[in-house]
């Protein structure tokens, strides 16, 4: 399994290399947006991505709360950390396309926009809470809390879906049809972006395994030796 | 089930009454929601048309902070003199625990409501255009949906440390679609131009949600070691 993580590296690397060029030059330039809407195979790629974390954060905090397995604790919390990454990403990369395009940084009436900014303020409330709890609780504790953020998702949409509807909403290029080499290249940056995640969590699963092993150890060690025998 | 009500019954009127011996909780939420309403009739200086369209988001505000200040205290309570302790080693139940404890912030709040609103109305100039009887079940609804999970997550803030402050972090993301549909629903019936029946529907999934939500894992929270 070590030995695949740098292979795994050098591949997801080579990905996000061509990726970005078929982003920046090979995709064709969106006819009324220009350049700026290349910004778009970063910004869906990255929300995509960031949904399937939240979506494993919730599955296995699921698999926590029934068999109590730390192996389930562990990857929530990497989904949930590596999550808000992404989330961040698409977060910033909204405003930074809306402004040229829409002539405002930000729309509080959009359901998507305002849908992922709740998404993300839940799971940084996550791991402030996971920060905050020390104790041997904190698993069950996060596990709760991923249990009610998921269930609070569809809440979110359809409540901000209702707001819009009494809201002037900017106008968004809605439907119509993608052109095939736009979609090639999102689906291209996606798998990247996705491959690029699992590497991170892989990293960080590694990280915190290790961290807790080391935890256990000095906790063990400290009841071994005798105090003053140093 | 008989064993389930006395339970609940026994906890909700054991706080009662030390809530109505000591008024800490009543009081406290009560001089917190008087300093924020007056505030905010500081910061703005409305006319009867844009106090209509704010009083909604003001009141609710308002209404979210305070109960924080008893929800807070609802589990700390308990821990002194080991009684959260004492709760779990014995053989009731433990959602008939959380709904009395859910059913008591839920009379403290309503009341701190009941008291406060007749000031919001005459602070802000407030008449409804709408249907006004609609502004029942938004309140009791959205009361309802503050507590429950204020409640719970009360419960869960008590494991880590500061835990104050933990509480409002936890309680606020969760909260927002409660608390858009309360203050949406507000000033749909106070503005008559739109319907709050789709608030209300929305406030009635969320209580159910989180309602059944709670009550499924309130007895691993309790009892986790």
């Amino acid at each position: 399994m070590k030995r695949l993580f740098p292979i795994f590296g050098a591949i997801t690397t080579a990905l996000l290399g061509f990726a970005l060029y078929e982003a920046l030059i090979a995709a064709p330039t969106e006819q009324t947006m220009g350049n700026v809407q290349r910004i778009f195979y970063y910004h869906v790629s990255s929300a995509w991505t960031a949904f399937i974390l939240f979506a494993i954060n919730f599955v296995a905090s699921i698999v926590y709360l029934v068999k109590r397995s730390e192996k389930a604790d562990v990857i929530a919390l990497v989904g949930a950390e590596v999550g808000v990454v992404f989330c961040t990403v698409v977060l910033v990369t909204g405003p930074l396309w809306a402004r040229p395009v829409w002539g405002i940084w930000w729309a509080p009436g959009d359901v998507r926009l305002t849908s992922t900014l709740v998404l993300w303020l839940i799971y940084v409330s996550y791991l402030i809470l996971r920060r905050f709890s020390s104790s041997g609780q904190t698993p069950m504790i996060a596990a709760v809390l991923a249990v009610f953020g998921a269930l609070d998702v569809p809440l979110v949409y359809f409540s901000i879906w209702f707001f819009r509807t009494q809201h002037p909403q900017p106008v968004i290029g809605d439907g119509g049809a993608i052109d095939p080499r736009m979609m090639h290249v999102l689906l291209l940056n996606w798998l990247a972006f996705s491959c690029f995640a699992a590497l991170l969590c892989w990293a960080r699963y590694r990280l915190e395994v290790l961290r807790r092993d080391v935890d256990e150890t000095l906790a063990l060690e400290s009841l071994l030796e005798p105090r003053g025998s140093r | 089930m008989s064993l389930f009500s006395s339970i609940t019954a026994a906890s909700l009127a054991k706080d009662i009454r030390l809530e109505w011996r000591s008024k800490d909780a009543i009081n406290s939420m009560l001089f917190f929601a008087l300093l924020v309403v007056v505030v905010f009739s500081f910061s703005f200086d409305p006319n009867a048309e844009e106090s209509r369209r704010i009083a909604g988001g003001l009141i609710w505000v308002a209404f979210l902070f305070a109960a924080v200040v008893a929800l807070n205290q609802t589990w700390a309570r308990e821990l002194r003199n080991q009684v959260l302790d004492a709760y779990r080693v014995s053989p009731a139940s433990a959602n008939s625990l959380f709904l009395g404890k859910a059913l008591g912030n839920f009379i403290f709040v309503c009341v701190l409501e009941a008291l406060m609103t007749p000031l919001f109305i005459l602070f802000y100039n407030l008449r409804a255009l709408g249907p006004a009887w609609q502004l029942i079940p938004i309140a009791v609804l959205g009361t309802w949906a503050i507590v429950v999970n204020g409640t719970f997550f009360a419960a869960l803030s008590i494991r880590t440390r500061s835990r104050e402050i933990m509480l409002p972090l936890l309680l606020f993301p969760i909260s927002i679609p409660a608390l858009l549909a309360m203050v949406q629903g507000t000033a749909a019936v106070l503005g008559g131009e739109f319907s709050a029946r789709f608030w209300i529907a929305l406030l009635v999934t969320y209580d159910v949600v989180f309602t059944i939500a709670s009550l499924f894992l309130f007895e691993t929270v309790l009892h986790a070691e």
